[in-house]
């Protein structure tokens, strides 16, 4: 299964290297950490990681922006899935500024952004609905 | 002049909500964004109607938008299978808006109605185009757009418990975790493919066969889309939601975007992957049905002991979706058609009964089963509209819920699986302990307090018997769903056998028209 997995292989294909470190830290980051406004952040590296992986397969090497000229032989670049992720990250910085609200009315409510604190409040409110 | 406009269905069916959406803030008269939201929910049900009644025989309408033809634009392509799930969310999406104005009189503050309106409407957009359109990255698109409303939704609930924002926060995590993932195996499917029209997908992944990338593709989208669904281990965002959200939230919630999602994976599965796809074939019986097996017994336990009916019904949600996904998962057209059913049928039952929930949140100003003792003497037309959903949920006859269990029985014992068909009716016992412990509180238990607010309004009461007696009516006469579901089924098994678009697929590198995409 892992014959093919030669240096090369391994160099040639960096831009995944890159993408899957990103993303995996996005991700810890969203799992690890107490911090409402973090967790944001760390879900925005995440899908910013999604969009370097879009970018990334839509280059050609030697290839060039995708503005028609007279030269026949003219090598361009996809400019499709870069025209996908405008859109995604308009979705992602939506994402980010209801995720940023949110916390904002968090804070005036509970008081703390820190996911443990919140936590406490709530199990309190919990016990007196039971009582 | 009429047939000129029907000409463009499919395109108004998202459009309608999407143009009301920003008019109901611009006018910024509650009473005004009310009359603005009904109108343009019954339109676009009225709209769902027409293509539901186009495709019925098995035809497939192909809209172009902007006349650019598939696949390199984008098109929307309406067949039985979608225009099932546009009618479900159509009809509902139009009940809950007369609905929606008196239950949330109590609930939110008045100055946010109009912003409530507004995230309704674009959530319902979002639904529709999620549903409609045959194009994978718009797929996603719409997701988000229904996303990410339905977390202004929730979160509108803060005006009763507070606990409505972190329920949100949330889910917001979580949705957009699974979203993110969707768009990984989009991603995948693009860079093997160079296309993202479903139908041409379909063609070149069936001509280029199995492969590694594929299968990556397919897990990062059922995943993804299992995240959404509330597939078993990943639900924990819905109970939370559910509970917290403003009732009528609820109501459409759980009656629609978790249905919605089923269809997304169906779509994908079978008709993007094709049926008999080896990999899918596997997983799906390996992973998803022992998933669906310990959802419908697992959920339906822990909703015995909630002591919220919001969350009791949540749970029993997660349950439901359980029974879909083993139908499902069964890789038969009868498993299929009993996965298609039940998703129409939850949907009345589940709507019908959050309804009911709304009213008694109206009156007593609680969801907890303690506090609604004695209510079955003092709303009797309530308890009743609850009472006839929670035989649903059982499955007794005479409601949809007994058809979409003699359905995934049925095909239980086709594939051979006697097995099944037990746990199917052993799960369903589970249900009656938890809506007896509700019909318990309702009827036998003495009324404590006099409720808050005398009576129910009628656009309240009528929505939730309108579910009922749809309920009720598709459980005698199933004619309508057997024969949508059967012809659904059939489309989604024979889906790679599409017509091939109308642009020859091959030829075109698959990148430079489809920037239609954008924004």
């Amino acid at each position: 299964m892992f014959e093919d997995l030669t240096l090369d292989f391994i160099i040639q294909r960096y831009n995944y290297w890159m993408v899957i470190i990103l993303m995996v830290t996005g991700l810890y980051i969203v799992v690890s950490r107490g911090n409402l406004v973090k967790k944001v952040i760390g879900l925005n590296l995440f899908q910013t990681a999604v969009f370097m992986l879009y970018i990334s397969i839509g280059k050609v090497i030697g290839g060039t922006a995708p503005i028609y000229t007279d030269n026949p032989d003219e090598v361009y670049s996809n400019p499709l899935p870069h025209v996908l992720i405008l859109t995604a990250i308009v979705v992602g910085v939506a994402t980010m500024a209801v995720g940023m609200a949110l916390i904002v009315r968090i804070r005036e409510r509970y008081g703390t952004i820190e996911e443990d604190e919140i936590a406490e409040i709530e199990q309190k409110l919990d016990r007196q609905e039971a009582a | 002049m009429l047939s000129s406009i029907l000409a463009h269905a499919p395109a108004l069916q998202t459009v309608i909500p999407l143009v009301a959406a920003p008019l109901c803030v611009l006018i910024g008269q509650r009473n005004i964004a009310w009359g603005i939201t009904v109108l343009a929910s019954l339109l676009t049900a009225c709209v769902s109607v027409f293509l539901m009644m186009e495709t019925l025989d098995g035809s497939v309408i192909s809209y172009h938008l902007g006349g650019w033809a598939p696949p390199l634009g984008i098109e929307y392509r309406v067949d039985i299978v979608n225009a099932f799930v546009l009618f479900i969310v159509g009809m509902t999406g139009a009940l809950v808006a007369i609905y929606a104005r008196a239950s949330i009189e109590r609930e939110i503050d008045p100055d946010l109605h109009v912003y409530f309106y507004t995230a309704y409407l674009l959530c319902l957009t979002g639904l529709l185009g999620v549903t409609i359109t045959g194009d994978a990255f718009n797929v996603f698109v719409f997701l988000e757009i229904s996303s990410l409303s339905t977390y202004t939704l929730v979160a509108l609930g803060a005006g009763r418990d507070q606990r409505a924002l972190t329920a949100s926060y949330n889910y917001l995590i979580m949705g957009t975790i699974g979203a993110t993932f969707f768009v990984i195996g989009i991603g995948f499917l693009y860079m093997m493919t160079g296309t993202l029209n479903m139908a041409d997908l379909a063609e070149r992944i069936a001509n280029m066969g199995d492969n590694r990338v594929i299968r990556v593709a397919f897990v990062f989208i059922l995943v993804g889309i299992g995240l959404k669904l509330a597939m078993f281990p990943l639900h924990l965002w819905l109970p939370n939601a559910y509970s917290y959200a403003p009732s009528v939230v609820s109501v459409f919630l759980a009656a629609t975007a978790t249905k919605v999602a089923v269809y997304v994976l169906l779509r994908f599965a079978f008709t993007v992957f094709g049926f008999d796809y080896p990999f899918q074939a596997a997983t799906l019986s390996w992973v998803l049905m022992p998933l669906a097996l310990i959802a419908m017994f697992a959920m339906s336990i822990v909703a015995i002991f909630q002591s919220d009916l919001k969350r009791m019904l949540a749970y029993s949600s997660v349950a439901q979706i359980g029974y879909i996904l083993l139908g499902v998962s069964m890789l038969s057209k009868p498993g299929l058609m009993a996965g298609i059913i039940h998703l129409f049928n939850h949907a009345v039952t589940k709507g019908a009964l959050f309804m009911a929930v709304g009213i008694f949140v109206l009156r007593y100003g609680s969801s907890r089963i303690e506090d609604l003792r004695g209510a079955g003497r003092t709303m009797p037309w309530t308890a009743a509209a609850f009472v006839a959903g929670g035989l649903g949920l059982i499955g007794v006859p005479l409601t949809t819920g007994f058809i979409s269990k003699w359905y995934l029985i049925t095909a239980a014992f086709e594939s051979n699986d006697w097995w099944l068909a037990l746990l199917i009716v052993g799960s369903s016992l589970i249900a009656v302990f938890y809506v007896w412990r509700v019909v318990e509180a309702l009827y036998l238990a003495e009324p404590e307090g006099k409720p808050a607010v005398s009576s129910a309004p009628l656009s309240m009461v009528l929505p939730t018997w309108a579910l009922v007696l749809a309920s009720l009516y598709f459980g005698i006469d199933a004619e309508l769903t057997s024969k949508a579901a059967s012809t659904a089924a059939d489309l989604l098994i024979e889906a790679t056998q599409f017509d091939s678009p109308a642009e020859p697929a091959k030829a075109v590198p698959g990148a430079i028209g489809a920037a239609a995409n954008g924004e």
